[in-house]
């Protein structure tokens, strides 16, 4: 089984967001890039596929040289080669037209990709991909197994989750329940010396056009003071929910 | 000129969301001198959306499509909005909505902006502001394709009634028999409310101590009719599953109340929270980071004050009911 896992490259987790040029680009300055959370359960699923199963796992990213340490760090974690679609990622379309030109040219028979990055939070390119190769596609994935060419997945939907039985090829929208966050892996000093020598792969980008341009960002308001209420006086509180803020 | 708008169903009634989305829908219109054709799946009475808006109903009733799946639902949604020769389409922050999506945006050759909070900028070009980087900050993206689709974030726009004809129609599709995936089995609480949809989010945090504590949390919750959730440690701990974590990693929550207990605040558990209305929080430590970011704070002992909250709520209930 051949695997391709998508692999964003965005902001830590406890990144503050700030913007620059006018408000029109995301500041890098003083901020750590990581793989993005949602791909990295799907990467350690795909390591689990590739140990038990004999799978082969390449990864991939659309972005700038910048991105190369997170891929790097993907084949220290034990991905066998890395691609990088050498273009900004503009928007999810154009990502997906690029990730999908990939797939096509490997000959992938499962793509897993986070159910969203957690930067722009499109959450469309695993769907956009699977529609644009005419795969099969599970999103908000949280568990997989695959028996040759048939595959079981199980999708969180609001308020439960539901069991489905489809085939290779596929694609996930993958996110925390493919493995446990213990199952997470930090490459050890044998993993970074052998990443040194994987392929990184940098290939041109495919013609596309966006679809989408970001024209400003903007920060939320600043928020009100908190009203801090006596734990002795929770009448105040139903008080104020009730009347100020009614919401009960 | 019309807009489209896919109004989910449950039962064969329309969803809460449906009618907020119609609102919407109603509003975008406006702005583009348009009409508003809602689509309704196997759903419930189209008079229903013609108090927020909806000139038309399509209706499809479809053996196919009697269970949700991607793949139909997005190639039924498409098919109608070329009918209805729609330039903008409008569906939910469901799971089943975005879901199909971004299969629906590239059958249409659309671009798809999710996470949208308000009516659009400009409509020419289309022009919407989204949330971005996990709730810490907004976008404003401008859309380049001829049709769009715009997927509205949770509980932004609220309900806005305008009476229109709700004139309905059926509408026949041509499905593929196969759609590649298949549900097997279905695990779904149907007497709790989900976290989705919920208007008021009860959650808890390592503050409790241990999971045999949650009965203070599910007493709250059950009070008010609130969904239950937790911080990231207590489900990374096994405490409570998965599907109750909310935060950056896990889900986001945009109810009108969340009331959060022993939760410190963390920047990853904000994000998740912040486009919550009203935040209430309770915390033993008056530094927690949370009361920055809370609407109204509680410095107390949750074993203390969660029990004697819940008694005052169940008053209030029931004297205003």
């Amino acid at each position: 089984m051949k695997i391709l896992v998508c692999i964003s490259h965005v902001p830590d987790t406890t990144s503050k967001i700030n913007f620059t040029d006018n408000d029109t680009q995301f500041d890098t300055n003083g901020v750590q890039f990581v793989i993005n959370p949602n791909d990295e359960f799907g990467l350690t699923r795909a390591m689990w596929f590739k140990e038990k199963q004999g799978a082969t796992v390449h990864v991939a990213n659309v972005g700038d040289a910048s991105a190369e340490p997170t891929l790097r760090k993907a084949l220290a974690i034990g991905a066998d080669e890395a691609i990088r679609v050498d273009a900004p990622a503009t928007d999810g379309y154009f990502v997906a037209k690029q990730l999908t030109k990939v797939a096509q040219d490997g000959g992938y028979d499962l793509i897993i990709a986070g159910r969203e990055s957690i930067d722009y939070n499109g959450g469309m390119v695993p769907g956009m991909m699977a529609a644009m190769l005419g795969a099969n596609f599970v999103n908000t994935c949280i568990n997989l197994e695959v028996d040759g060419s048939d595959a079981t997945a199980v999708r969180e939907i609001d308020g439960g989750k539901e069991s489905v039985k489809t085939s290779l090829p596929l694609v996930i929208g993958g996110q925390k329940g493919l493995v446990e966050e213990s199952d997470l892996r930090i490459p050890n000093m044998r993993g970074i010396m052998m990443a040194r020598k994987k392929p990184l792969h940098v290939v041109a980008a495919d013609a596309a056009e966006a679809h989408a341009a970001t024209a400003a960002f903007e920060k939320p308001a600043p928020k009100g003071a908190v009203t801090m209420v006596d734990p002795e006086n929770l009448d105040q509180l139903i008080e104020l929910l009730h009347n100020e803020a009614k919401v009960i | 000129m019309s807009v489209l708008v896919y109004t989910e169903s449950e039962g064969g009634a329309f969803k809460k969301v449906a009618l907020e989305l119609t609102s919407y829908a109603k509003g975008v219109a406006n702005a583009m001198g348009g009409e508003v054709t809602a689509v309704s799946i196997n759903g419930g009475n189209a008079a229903d959306l013609g108090n927020y808006g909806a000139d038309q109903v399509m209706e499809i009733n479809d053996a196919t499509l009697e269970t949700f799946n991607a793949k139909n639902y997005a190639a039924a949604l498409a098919q109608a909005a070329k009918a209805a020769g729609a330039k903008t389409v409008v569906v939910s922050s469901s799971a089943n909505s975005k879901y199909l999506a971004p299969l629906l945006a590239v059958e249409l050759g659309a671009a798809y902006a999710p996470n949208v909070v308000a009516l659009p900028e400009s409509t020419s070009p289309m022009k919407v502001k989204s949330t971005v980087y996990t709730n810490k900050a907004f976008a404003i993206n401008e859309l380049k394709t001829d049709v769009t689709v715009i997927g509205l974030a949770k509980n932004a726009y609220g309900l806005h009634e305008n009476s229109a004809a709700a004139a309905a129609s059926a509408f026949g599709v041509e499905l593929a028999g196969d759609n590649g995936v298949e549900v097997t089995s279905v695990d779904k609480a149907t007497d709790k409310v989900t976290i989705a949809d919920a208007e008021v989010v009860v959650s808890g945090g390592r503050g409790l101590k241990g999971p045999e504590n949650w009965n203070l949390i599910e007493d709250l919750a059950a009070t008010l009719g609130a969904a239950t959730a937790c911080s990231k440690p207590v489900s990374d701990m096994g405490w409570r599953p998965h599907s109750e974590h909310v935060g950056q990693t896990g889900k986001p929550v945009a109810s009108n109340l969340y009331i959060a207990i022993g939760i410190s605040g963390a920047i990853q558990h904000l994000a998740g929270i912040n486009s919550s209305k009203v935040k209430v929080v309770i915390n033993t430590d008056p530094e927690a980071p949370f009361f920055k970011a809370a609407d109204y704070g509680i410095v107390g002992d949750a074993f203390d004050v969660v029990p004697r909250l819940t008694e005052k709520l169940k008053q209030f209930k029931a004297n205003n009911a």
